[in-house]
């Protein structure tokens, strides 16, 4: 009954006229970047941080968080069409989507596309509410060990579940726990590697490392390829409803996407690109129904289970930052940022001292997949024609927005010249096939993990042992060395190489 | 050595984490019981060096064969996307050392525009004209009058403050 409660407070809050107003700002801006590729929530979200000051914070979170899930719903429509990801989480929509589309049948693919993410949208809003109080009642029981363990236990996840090589997945994160050093030590007030220059001894904005890599050092590796003629399937999407056959067949596979990705989604590490990754898997192993499309043909099953999933993690996944404060991706890492902004700890706390902000957040993202899915499928043809606008309109653009947004977040000329050095360092990291989630997650955790870290050796007067003799410690490290070792064993080395590979 | 990517990568890694490792000397170190500040810096470093010559090591001996070059460098979009960001920073901030007095928003936006134009296959100056004013006026709209950002919008003088 406390969750309806809960639940009653949450839609009061997001039913209001102005957090309606930015949920649908933040559902259309998310569909928006998620049909154009070559941007991502992850820019959008880092450009529009600043521009979230002025607001209420319960409307900023409702806005950001309603960019996330939007390009998920955008992404597929992208793929469908265009054989292109709109979004990195399609990248397996693309595979059966484009196929249908090809067959005539993109109607019945962006309908799956868009009924699986609702659905799953859904159940993944649910589950984030059921899960949030008891999850909070564990976060109190932590202490700086297990906060460092659960961190240790994150940024593994991350590792294993990046695509590519490990070692370089590894270097990312010591490297973004580095940068993350970078400024004041809190406990001792000493500027660390700032080099006098005073902006740095605030240390380096995690908005400019963003932006720079994933702003510009994309735009820079978008443009060393030669702009394609690309195929869009606009004539041919007519009757969007899929028949009843269709609908037999992709039931189930929303099911189980749903499912996977909810779970895949509370996994520090995961989120909506493993989770559609997992679940295409899962579908291709099934064994076809007499009659059906084989997979890579244009089979509905293999675009509404990888669609349900990504949407069920995008949901799941604000659970360890709303219940224990520990972002598990780069989304939800920027997140982090914009709950600071704004002097809120992210943490068990949040539940307690802000519950209007925590209730109306979940609140607004059912809402928002509602309005989500009448943006993505009645008004699929204002998409279409977005679709047909070239990218050499887009890009400067899009370097325009990441500059004023940088610039604005302090007033400095200062932040304009590190997101220029990062988008250099982002472009040498693509050309090296480093990838850079890792490194954003490992630059966020950095100052959280040192603090806990030297709390509980402070604790344990400099004993190491702390970390095992504890047993909640215990068993979160016994977790990583678990998903260490299913990485290392043959069998699932092989399966996460297939999943990369069409990457 | 075919493997040029994971080498260099590899090569980063070392030369990135032995510099941080280098620079934790220099802070107290402590011990674990009471951490200085260059005791979690200096770990890491050490680490990410090792990691790094690991990778090069790898690279260079095991996975000799393995072709994974690195790709030719985008020189152009690089630069122009680099300096058109530059561009705009000194349009906001003007250069106080050369006495170069701040342009604006206005001007800027023209400057990135062009500069970023530039970075594509064809250059063509209409239509780089034509985007710039309409992200001029969009952001004007955008950015000074919703959402007022603190920017200087025209040049100094012309505003006359």
């Amino acid at each position: 009954m406390e969750l309806i409660n809960h639940l009653a407070l949450g839609f009061g809050v997001a039913f209001t006229p102005l957090n309606l107003m930015y949920a649908f700002v933040g559902c259309l801006l998310g569909t928006l970047i998620g049909v154009l590729p070559g941007i991502g929530p992850l820019a959008t979200i880092a450009m529009l941080l600043p521009a979230t000051y002025a607001l209420p914070p319960t409307s900023a979170l409702i806005m950001l968080a309603g960019i996330y899930y939007g390009a998920q719903y955008g992404g597929s429509t992208t793929a469908i069409l265009v054989n292109l990801p709109g979004e990195a989480s399609s990248v397996v929509t693309v595979i059966d989507g484009y196929q249908m589309a090809r067959k005539g049948r993109a109607g019945p693919a962006l309908a799956a596309a868009g009924i699986g993410s609702f659905f799953a949208g859904c159940v993944g809003t649910l589950v984030l509410a059921a899960f949030a109080v008891p999850l909070t009642e564990v976060a109190f029981l932590f202490g700086p060990s297990e906060y460092c363990a659960l961190m240790l236990l994150g940024l593994v996840g991350a590792v294993v579940l990046a695509s590519g090589d490990l070692l370089k997945a590894f270097g990312m994160i010591l490297l973004g726990l580095l940068l993350g050093l970078v400024g004041t030590d809190v406990n001792s007030g000493v500027a660390r590697y700032s080099f006098d220059i005073p902006e740095l001894t605030d240390g380096i904005g995690f908005i400019v490392i963003a932006m720079g890599i994933f702003g510009y050092g994309e735009i820079i590796s978008n443009l060393s390829r030669p702009e394609s003629a690309r195929q869009v399937f606009t004539a041919n999407v007519h009757g969007l409803m899929p028949s009843r056959q269709d609908f037999k067949r992709m039931w189930p596979a929303i099911l189980r996407g749903t499912g996977l990705g909810s779970v895949l989604g509370i996994l520090p590490g995961g989120g909506a690109v493993m989770s559609a990754f997992a679940a295409y898997t899962i579908e291709k192993k099934t064994t076809l129904q007499p009659g059906e499309v084989p997979f890579g043909e244009g089979n509905i099953r293999g675009v509404a289970a990888p669609e349900a999933a990504n949407n069920a993690a995008s949901q799941t996944s604000f659970i360890p930052l709303l219940t224990l404060g520990i972002p598990p991706n780069a989304v939800m890492a920027l997140m982090v940022g914009a709950m600071t902004i704004h002097n809120i700890q992210p943490g068990p706390q949040v539940m307690s001292s802000n519950p209007e902000l925590f209730w109306g957040l979940i609140a607004s993202m059912w809402i928002g997949n509602a309005m989500l899915i009448v943006l993505n499928l009645p008004l699929i043809g204002i998409w279409i024609k977005l679709l047909s606008v070239p990218y050499r309109w887009l890009y400067p653009a899009i370097v325009l927005f990441c500059a004023i947004g940088v610039y604005s977040t302090n007033n400095n000329t200062w932040d304009i010249w590190m997101v220029g050095l990062f988008g250099i360092i982002g472009y040498v990291f693509i050309q090296l096939g480093m990838e850079a989630a890792p490194l954003l997650l490992g630059f966020i955790l950095g100052p959280m993990m040192e603090e806990n870290l030297r709390r509980a050796l402070l604790l344990s007067r400099g004993d190491w042992s702390v970390f095992v003799t504890r047993p909640l410690s215990a068993g979160l490290l016994l977790a990583a060395l678990a998903l260490l070792a299913l990485v290392l064993l043959p069998a699932f080395k092989r399966t996460r190489d297939v999943a990369f590979v069409e990457d | 050595m075919k493997n040029t990517k994971d080498f260099y990568a590899g090569l980063l890694f070392t030369l990135v984490g032995s510099a941080f490792g280098w620079g934790a000397l220099d802070y107290q170190i402590g011990s674990s019981a009471r951490m200085g500040p260059g005791y979690f810096p200096l770990l890491l470093g050490v680490l990410l060096a090792l990691l790094g010559a690991v990778m090069m090591l790898r690279a260079a001996l095991f996975q000799a064969d393995r072709l994974d070059a690195i790709g030719p460098w985008a020189w152009k979009p690089l630069v122009a996307i680099i300096s058109a960001n530059l561009l705009f920073g000194v349009a906001l901030g003007g250069l106080p050392r050369l006495k170069l007095p701040a342009l604006g928003l206005m001007l800027g936006i023209y400057g990135l525009t062009f500069v970023a134009c530039l970075a594509g296959e064809r250059f063509k100056f209409k239509e780089a004209a034509l985007l710039a004013t309409a992200l001029a006026a969009l952001s004007y709209l955008a950015f000074v009058l919703l959402l007022q950002l603190q920017l200087p919008v025209w040049p100094v003088s012309l505003a006359g403050d």
